[in-house]
């Protein structure tokens, strides 16, 4: 089980006000991304469920019972940080072990727990050495190992690829997503990248300065974002936006049309000269400087040789465009 | 060839300092050596005659000896035992958020730049004397009989005396390896379930075991030769209760006039001095290693 409720729960320092009154529920055996832009109170908010910061207001529920003032060590979860936070001092063995000794269990309970966890993340041959001798990927294993051995209601993980490199953080990635198939449990998930948020989650919530700005599926919030702010946040590279006549045109404030969704052909309806060409082999994502609607991002497939200085011709897919209002919300 | 060159003129450049320090340490060495085996008094001078081993014969049969190294065991350990935990303590307590926190921080390093003299003649006659003191003072407002350290407890209290000046070196140590701690472990453990003993158990005081190293083998260098505080307050009295070896050096060379008797309880403190280093690097040392 691991069911969480807030509700209306606000965090500020002192006189700043990080977290405006937010709701929200994870349901049962969810992945949940809380993604956003730094500083926007994500960890703030994990931090907040995880117990290791203290709510201003409002409440915090876990499997139907007020967690707000438990302590984090009486609230099942278990966290995964973005440095790890392994004992240095103690063993592989001993650091997955430290929450079961702290639990009370006996050695031999001990022994077991670790063994199974070892051999599921594939530390088995590790558990004797200690974690300065580990590399990245090794380390993050462990880390997981010991939030797993507790069997917690929920695991919080905090930006936890962010000190890999790039290979690595796609493997540990696919890792983590199909620990989530075997286990079952729910978790949560901090990033500010959202290439992990859409390839991992199953909901996410974008959030922007401690506001949540939308909650859904990743296809959801990639097809039907609710505000400027998703709309430029979901998705890689940004969605394009144009204002200006060409938006006053379609009836609204700010027009957005994703580079995946522009279709060069000849005698388009905005034309440009292209800027900038990065090849990436799959695809080529141009910068054109349109004289229409200004500098576009488009995406076009690999295989076509185009370079600076050469003359396209863009029309955008049939109802792929979005149209935002003044406030910025989708009309 | 590069890096060949210029590593011997790294040793060229650095010998006039390396054998300047050689020197400093040798000759001293060396003539308190050849001083031990002479027969040197100050009232007989010019009449030095080589004796062999029986300065050190007569230094060990004293019947002050024994009690004098046990005496300087007791106020190494002692002062080491109340510095380690209570700069702990203190450092902990340091730790904490609060106003005025680099005020106080630089206030408790104070006591360390008061001189061992200075300090040993406040304490002895400011806190500890029975009539004007403020122990005595406190004493009396409870209606007890004041207690006169000096005289009916001067070990302890020249232990309590040297632990006070040393006791900021600690915590400025440890505090400093205090902050160093990484609070995302720290956090880390509470998620795991670890209330603060275990918390301070098992990841604080591991974390200080290279610290409390260092503050050990330290302390225990100036701790062995501590003579000031001794000199100021109790005289090595009464009888030989407060006597270490240092003093004891002092008092047969100075004292009795007997240069040679002196210098052999010198060369035997030195060797003591090195078998607890031995020791200590034995048990401890291996903390210092990464």
């Amino acid at each position: 089980m691991g069911q969480i409720t807030l509700s209306a729960v606000t965090k500020s320092f002192g006189e700043v006000n990080v977290i405006p009154p937010l709701d929200l529920t994870i349901n049962d055996g969810e992945f949940v991304v809380f993604v956003g832009p730094s500083g926007c109170g994500k960890s703030t908010l994990l931090r907040l469920i995880a117990g290791l910061e203290d709510i201003s207001s409002g409440q915090v529920v876990i499997d139907g019972k007020d967690a707000t003032e438990t302590a984090p060590g009486q609230r099942g979860l278990a966290m995964v940080f973005q440095s790890y936070a392994l004992y240095p001092h103690m063993t592989v063995r001993k650091n997955i072990a430290f929450p079961l000794k702290m639990a009370g269990l006996s050695q031999e309970q001990q022994n077991a727990k670790v063994e199974q966890a070892a051999k599921v993340l594939n530390l088995s041959n590790y558990l004797d050495r200690r974690p300065g001798q580990l590399s990245g990927g090794q380390r993050q294993r462990v880390a997981i190992g010991r939030a797993i051995v507790r069997e917690p209601a929920a695991f919080l993980f905090d930006e936890p690829l962010s000190n890999l490199d790039a290979a690595l953080r796609v493997t540990m990635r696919q890792e983590i997503s199909e620990l989530h198939q075997t286990l079952k449990t729910t978790m949560i998930y901090v990033t500010h990248d959202q290439v992990e948020a859409m390839t991992m989650a199953d909901k996410i919530v974008v959030l922007n300065a401690g506001r949540i700005e939308q909650v859904g599926s990743p296809l959801e919030l990639y097809r039907s974002p609710k505000n400027l702010f998703v709309a430029g946040f979901i998705g890689s590279p940004k969605m394009n936006f144009i204002t200006g006549a060409e938006a006053a045109r379609e009836g609204c404030t700010t027009l957005g049309i994703r580079p995946e969704h522009v279709d060069l052909r000849e005698g388009g309806r905005w034309n440009g000269i292209v800027g900038l060409a990065e090849h990436l082999g799959s695809d080529t994502f141009l910068k054109v400087m349109t004289e229409e609607a200004g500098e576009l991002t488009v995406r076009v497939s690999g295989e076509k040789a185009l370079h600076h200085g050469d003359r396209v011709s863009l029309t955008p897919q049939e109802g792929k465009l979005y149209r935002f209002d003044h406030a910025g919300l989708a009309l | 060839m590069a890096t060949e060159q210029s590593r011997t003129a790294a040793r060229l450049m650095v010998s006039p300092a390396v054998i300047l320090l050689f020197l400093w340490m040798i000759v001293p060495l060396g003539m308190t050596l050849y001083f031990s085996f002479l027969r040197y008094n100050l009232l007989m001078p010019g009449m030095e005659t080589w004796t062999g081993f029986d300065n050190y014969y007569y230094f060990i049969t004293q019947p002050a000896f024994w009690p004098a190294l046990i005496n300087t065991l007791l106020l190494v350990l002692g002062v080491l035992a109340i510095t380690v935990i209570g700069g702990i303590a203190l450092a902990l307590l340091l730790d904490q958020p609060f106003r005025g926190q680099g005020i106080v921080r630089v206030m408790v390093i104070a006591p360390f730049f008061v001189m061992p003299t200075v300090a040993a003649l406040v304490w002895k006659n400011m806190f500890m004397n029975p009539v004007n003191g403020m122990f005595a003072h406190m004493f009396k407002a409870v209606g007890l009989q004041p207690f006169d350290f000096l005289s009916q407890a001067p070990l302890a209290s020249i232990i309590l005396i040297v632990a006070w000046s040393w006791l900021p070196f600690a915590t400025l140590i440890l505090l400093t390896a205090l902050q160093s701690l990484d609070r995302e472990q720290m956090e880390a453990a509470e998620m795991d379930g670890a209330g603060w003993g275990s918390r301070f158990w098992h990841l604080t005081l591991p974390h200080l075991t290279r610290s409390i190293t260092v503050v050990i083998l330290i302390q225990t260098i100036f701790l062995l030769s501590v003579f000031a505080e001794i000199l100021v307050t109790t005289n090595g009295g009464p009888g030989t209760a407060s006597t270490n070896l240092p003093f004891l050096v002092y008092s047969q060379s100075l004292l009795s006039f007997d240069v040679g008797g002196g210098a052999a309880g010198g060369i035997i403190a030195v060797i003591l001095a090195n078998i607890v280093a031995i020791f200590l690097m034995r048990m401890i040392g291996k903390n210092l290693e990464t």
